[in-house]
């Protein structure tokens, strides 16, 4: 449905703090650090949204589904039961077996509940839990790109260096070796990545993943690989890097259930990794999050447990809707890959002679469709834009005719 | 019936107005495909109806539904099927299901008035000769019907924005 956001209470303009006070402020307050992060790119339009009527939204990362509703409940009676205290650091083990046996069965990687998983406040902390544990100030590390937006500021943060390896829609997405050894220098630690990927939707097959193994292993690099769209993959089944043997002891990875069991409120998440790293990403872990929130590591359980067919359905509307989108796109003249997974198309807008970025814009102000621009996810993204496709089939054609009525109108 | 049935099944019953075209790229079948599968749904009746989910409170309509639960002697030769035929006839009757339990039949009984509903329920089902007791409840509030919660906007509450 088509939102008026300009009528959504207390979506007024209250967050605009006096910007000379600010200034002052910062200059004497806030860390040099702190000020290497840019700021968000998503402010513009989201002020710009909140201005405005009739909107419908691709903008969103995350499912349009509830949290099946036994999932929710068993956070609630966790919380009527009063396990409302801190659970260990590492987390609850009931879910920590849980997610043991479900990694060894679903992508055949091996975690020992013990030693070897952390229960996290979602992958956001991971990837940060993650980055601290292994980068010290100067080391490189390989971001590939585009990506989701808290990557490079996460190795800033850890005093890192980051450095963009190119994925790009010529290579469907994926890193080949070729960029890999391309971008490789003394200095370089750790490469992270995300696939299923957002925002381009592309994976990483086994192939591909033994492709660039070699190279990871010959240059004692470590790999960070974020699966938090495992579960949303529509074409042959999704290969965890950990599976393959030669990687293993060098991959930290990152999971968690927040688009699988459409969690994303609820902050939780997981960090698996080899016990001498897992040890001293705990040591972190208790001192910055203590423990994830403990109703919602209940409510995981529940998840791991019981809501196979309620996340078997929501992938298969998932996947049903990409379908159904991506072919509108191509129809109204917008090439676009067939995302293999997550709930992204990222169509090219080359052909428009836009900037990414104004065609976010005036698609937004003149047919009142928001997505996001490409290059706000690195410099891989530009001339593109991410759509995410969470949204109803109505919504979607809906969006497909306004998209197609911009493009005719350029 | 395969696989691909059961998938376009699901997605009409969630959705019944959508279209071919749609369908097939949906489910990655040709639009001739989908209606060749469809009708020969139709046809075998695995497929019944093409409906609609009406909240006929929001409609104005003042209508009395009542569940009624009614228990029956079964007759030798037929058991439960030729009463519960003769009840299904009734166009006041909107389903009628054998259940297990203290009862047998429950029926899903409209009309327009709790007068006419309790005459109905007297009149024409109580005295047919092998029911031997009814017990009808007035629905005081319908707050799911098909699926679908008429009592709360489904959806979820997201920023619209987010990366
Ligand atoms: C690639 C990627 N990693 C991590 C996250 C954050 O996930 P979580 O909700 O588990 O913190 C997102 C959310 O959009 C994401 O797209």
């Amino acid at each position: 449905m088509a939102v008026n956001y300009r009528e959504v209470k207390g979506s007024s303009g209250s967050h605009i703090v006096s910007e000379r006070r600010l200034s002052d402020t910062r200059k004497r307050y806030v860390s040099e650090r702190a000020e290497m992060i840019p700021p968000s790119g998503i402010r513009k339009f989201f002020d710009l949204l909140l201005t405005m009527n009739d909107v419908i939204s691709l903008g969103v990362g995350e499912p349009d589904f509830n949290t099946p509703w036994n999932v929710s409940v068993a956070g609630i009676d966790s919380v009527e039961r009063g396990a409302t205290a801190y659970t260990s650091n590492k987390g609850l083990e009931e879910l920590r077996d849980l997610i043991s046996s479900y990694l060894i069965s679903r992508y055949g990687t091996s975690y020992d509940p013990q030693n070897e998983i952390i229960i996290t406040g979602g992958v956001s902390e991971g990837l940060d839990l993650a980055v601290r544990t292994v980068v010290d100030p100067g080391d490189e590390v390989l971001v590939a790109d585009p990506c989701y937006v808290s990557y490079s500021p996460c190795v800033t943060l850890a005093g890192g260096i980051p450095i963009t390896l190119p994925c790009p829609a010529e290579d469907e997405f994926r890193i080949t070796p070729d960029t890999l050894m391309e971008k490789i220098t003394r200095k370089t630690k750790l490469l992270m990545m995300n696939f299923p990927n957002n925002p381009t939707g592309g994976v990483m097959k086994q192939g591909d993943l033994e492709a660039i193994a070699d190279i990871l292993v010959d240059h004692d690099l470590l790999l960070l690989s974020d699966e938090i769209y495992s579960e949303l993959t529509y074409e042959g089944r999704h290969v965890s890097p950990a599976s393959i043997d030669s990687l293993w002891e060098r991959t930290i990875t990152l999971n968690g259930f927040s688009k699988a069991y459409s969690m994303t409120g609820w902050r939780v998440g997981y960090f698996c990794a080899p016990p001498e790293i897992t040890a001293a990403a705990l040591k972190i872990h208790q001192y910055v999050m203590l423990c994830a929130p403990t109703m919602s590591q209940y409510a995981a359980v529940e998840a791991l447990k019981h809501a196979e067919e309620a996340k078997d359905r929501m992938v298969a509307e998932f996947r049903m809707r990409r379908n159904l989108f991506v072919a509108g796109l191509n129809r109204i003249g917008l090439p676009c890959h067939l995302p293999k997974g997550a709930f992204y198309a990222f169509p090219s807008i080359e052909s428009t002679g836009l900037s990414d970025e104004d065609f976010a814009e005036r698609l937004l102000v003149e047919h009142q469709v928001a997505v996001a621009p490409g290059s706000a996810f690195g410099p891989s993204g530009i001339g593109h834009i991410r759509c995410a496709y969470a949204v109803s089939r109505e919504d979607l054609d809906e969006a497909v005719k306004r998209i197609g009525e911009f493009i005719d109108s350029l | 019936m395969d696989a691909k049935d059961r998938e376009i099944l699901r997605v009409l019953e969630s959705d019944s107005r959508i279209g071919h075209e749609d369908l097939g790229t949906m489910l990655n079948l040709s639009k001739a495909e989908i209606i060749k599968r469809i009708s020969a749904m139709e046809k075998t009746g695995v497929i019944r109806k093409y409906t609609a989910v009406i909240d006929w409170k929001k409609a104005g309509d003042d209508g009395v539904t009542a569940v009624v639960e009614v228990k029956v002697s079964p007759e030798s030769e037929f058991g439960y099927d030729r009463i519960a035929d003769r009840v299904a006839r009734f166009p006041e009757v909107k389903s009628l299901r054998l259940v297990t339990g203290s009862y047998d039949l429950q029926l899903i009984v409209c009309g327009r008035t709790m007068q006419e509903v309790s005459e109905f329920v007297s009149g024409q089902i109580a005295s047919l000769e092998s029911i031997r007791e009814t017990v009808t409840h007035i629905v005081m509030k319908t707050y799911k019907e098909y699926g679908c919660e008429l009592q709360r906007s489904e959806g979820v509450e997201r920023l619209p924005y987010s990366f």
